[in-house]
């Protein structure tokens, strides 16, 4: 595939300059947590190898995770979409439309066989033969299949494709499944988060084309550097929760002092993502900052996991709106009741009892 | 109660009837032939007896703090977050009383092997055997109030142990599983906990639902508390053998001579 420039010369002739283009380098090197000698490889891989291509498909989804992605700003979005990557099909950003788009996806597929990159966003759902996401004419499910056949891998971008996300939340209606559950056949890359952090997004992207292969994955699918610890380990509230310095409701005193949000239900415990290292919005901030709790949304089925501001939620399961605290103490009550009464009547037997057996004694006696 | 006649037509100094109990005198038939009888058994050795205490202990503390870590103290401010640690501490009592309480429940696992045959019961219910399921109808019609004599055993009685396994064998493995797979969490990728547990986590897939199930083992266990407790404390007062003095002394003493 010689007739495809290199990144580096789409990114020059975007007008970016060779100092921006190695600060780029280093940037992405330090966001993968990589070390300073790798700062020349990455951009040496930018300079000699062929952009690699990407078809980006949207099934049932928001469009959260392109708004979030374009919204990069190591390596700034332009530079991804315009550059990094060849974007050849994105029926969001691409400015063909209609039969004219669906005519460059067939021949993307057709031109790179075997060597493109499927980005995911959203998933299909199955429940009526696909019926519930039509795009282009066709069930989702069929087009799905249909690009990733010839995939060298696949990105499932955000919750959506990773794990269901809210159109897969309990009833789940549509039958929407993520990816992972269609294509069986090909390594799938998820990078969960409703919507993922965008400079995670073009990190992978990044990995991926620097060194050929899938960045090392966790045991779930998602990218180790960014998804191997929990909000809750580098969230910089962390000490208010050791010492048990809460907010107790909200703008109370001890939120304006910014303490530790566990009681109002933080997900951060049990998140796994980077936000309280990358943040959002070029490091700005992220929610917790922000002074509301982690939602954990880059967690599977966070949609049924109860109310996003209890730390016991709810539990659907028995069918009320009932936490664990709240079933267990109905439970040890109707016990007690039940020890009580039985303790009552085993009195009242031993002393019928004894009063049964006392005339045989005396008779005897 | 009347000295057996049948006992008393033996001729004194024929035949000593009695050689365990030479006692004075005023000693009736009927109060050698109690000595006589075999009056206990040992039962619960000194390991499992310990192991019971510790992990009865470990329980108490388990339920407090984990209680308060899933509804934490109301916020208190002593000193500066970096020199105040008391969700620390709380959580340290909870972390340290788990690995205490596991380390016991491998001692009494390994026991199960090495003790007599009683350290084994709580381990498992015996379904095969059609004689306990007769003595398990008939311990149910015994808290029924269907019947007024129990029957008495040596270890624990088959309903007891139905409840031993369940809540201790079971109950107490499920809530180490979920607990450290927990505690993998916080020690992080790449751990010893996260190496085992690991699995288990990404099976599982949002950890907020072992936080959840954790928690309702705790009213799980608080339960058999309840239930344990009422029923040692009852049959010590309403059964024909000891129980709570049991747990303590390892001997298991009856109260009547009869086989059956």
């Amino acid at each position: 595939m010689s007739q495809i420039e290199t990144f580096y010369e789409v990114m020059r002739s975007q007008g970016i300059t060779r100092r921006s283009f190695m600060k780029y380098c280093s940037l992405t090197a330090a966001a993968l947590g990589l070390g300073p000698a790798f700062v020349p490889k990455i951009a040496h891989a930018m300079e000699t190898k062929p952009r690699t291509p990407v078809i980006w498909v949207h099934g049932l989804e928001c469009t959260c995770c392109s708004e979030s992605f374009i919204r990069s700003a190591h390596p700034l979005a332009k530079d991804v979409v315009l550059s990094m990557i060849s974007l050849d099909y994105d029926d969001t950003l691409m400015a063909a439309a209609g039969h004219q788009a669906e005519a460059a996806l067939e021949e993307t597929i057709q031109k790179y066989k075997g060597n493109y990159i499927l980005a995911v966003e959203g998933n299909p759902p199955l429940a009526e033969d696909g019926m519930f996401c039509i795009s282009g004419g066709k069930p989702f499910l069929e087009k799905l299949k249909y690009a990733a056949k010839d995939a060298k891998a696949v990105i499932s971008w955000g919750a959506c494709a990773s794990y269901g996300c809210v159109q897969a939340a309990k009833p789940n209606p549509t039958q929407a499944t993520p990816v992972h559950k269609v294509i069986t056949d090909k390594p799938i890359i998820k990078v969960p988060g409703c919507p993922p952090i965008a400079e995670v997004m073009t990190g992978v992207i990044t990995y991926m084309l620097t060194f050929d292969r899938l960045p090392e994955l966790d045991r779930q699918g998602r990218p180790a550097m960014f998804y191997s610890q929990r909000i809750h380990d580098k969230c910089y509230r962390r000490p208010h929760f050791d010492a048990g310095q809460f907010v107790e409701t909200w703008d109370d005193e001890y939120a304006r002092k910014g303490y530790c949000l566990y009681k109002m239900g933080c997900k951060g415990p049990t998140t796994y993502n980077a936000c309280s290292t990358v943040r959002w919005n070029e490091g700005t901030s992220f929610p917790i900052q922000s002074g509301h709790g982690c939602i954990g949304c880059s967690e599977d089925g966070f949609w049924d996991q109860g109310s996003f501001y209890d730390r016991v939620t709810d539990l659907t399961q028995f069918g009320v709106e009932s936490n664990a605290d709240q079933v267990g103490m109905a439970a040890a009550g109707v016990v007690g009741g039940g020890i009580a009464l039985h303790a009552a009547v085993s009195a009242l037997k031993s002393a019928q009892k004894k009063t049964q057996d006392a005339p045989t004694q005396n008779e005897e006696a | 109660m009347k000295d057996d006649p049948t006992e008393v037509a033996v001729p004194r100094g024929a035949v000593d009837v009695y050689p365990t109990a030479p006692l004075t005198g005023d000693a009736t038939d009927a109060d050698r032939a109690t000595l006589q009888r075999r009056t206990s058994v040992y039962v619960y050795e000194a390991p499992v007896r310990l192991w019971h205490w510790i992990n009865a202990g470990c329980i108490m503390v388990l339920i407090a703090t984990g209680y308060l870590i899933g509804s934490p103290l109301p916020t208190v401010e002593i000193a500066e977050a970096t020199h105040q640690f008391i969700f620390g501490y709380i959580r340290f009592a909870h972390f340290a009383a788990a690995m205490i309480m596991t380390v016991g429940f491998f001692g009494r696992i390994y026991w199960a092997f090495m003790g007599n045959s009683h350290a084994r019961q709580m381990f498992y219910v015996p379904v095969w055997r059609r004689a306990y399921w007769a003595e398990l109808w008939h311990e149910v019609k015994w808290y029924a109030f269907a019947t007024n004599t129990p029957k008495k055993y040596v270890g624990h009685n088959p309903l007891a142990q139905i409840a031993m396994f369940l809540f201790m064998t079971v109950g107490m493995t499920f809530m180490i599983v979920t607990g450290f797979a927990m505690y993998a969490e916080g020690l992080g990728a790449g751990s010893w906990a996260e190496r085992i547990f690991g699995p288990l986590i990404a099976y599982v897939g949002n950890t907020m639902v072992l936080h959840q199930l954790h928690h309702l083992g705790m009213w799980f266990i608080i339960i058999f508390m309840m239930i344990h407790i009422y029923a040692a404390i009852r049959e010590d007062i309403m059964s024909r053998q000891s129980m709570v003095s049991t747990m303590i002394s390892g001997h298991r003493t009856f109260k009547d001579d009869r086989v059956e």
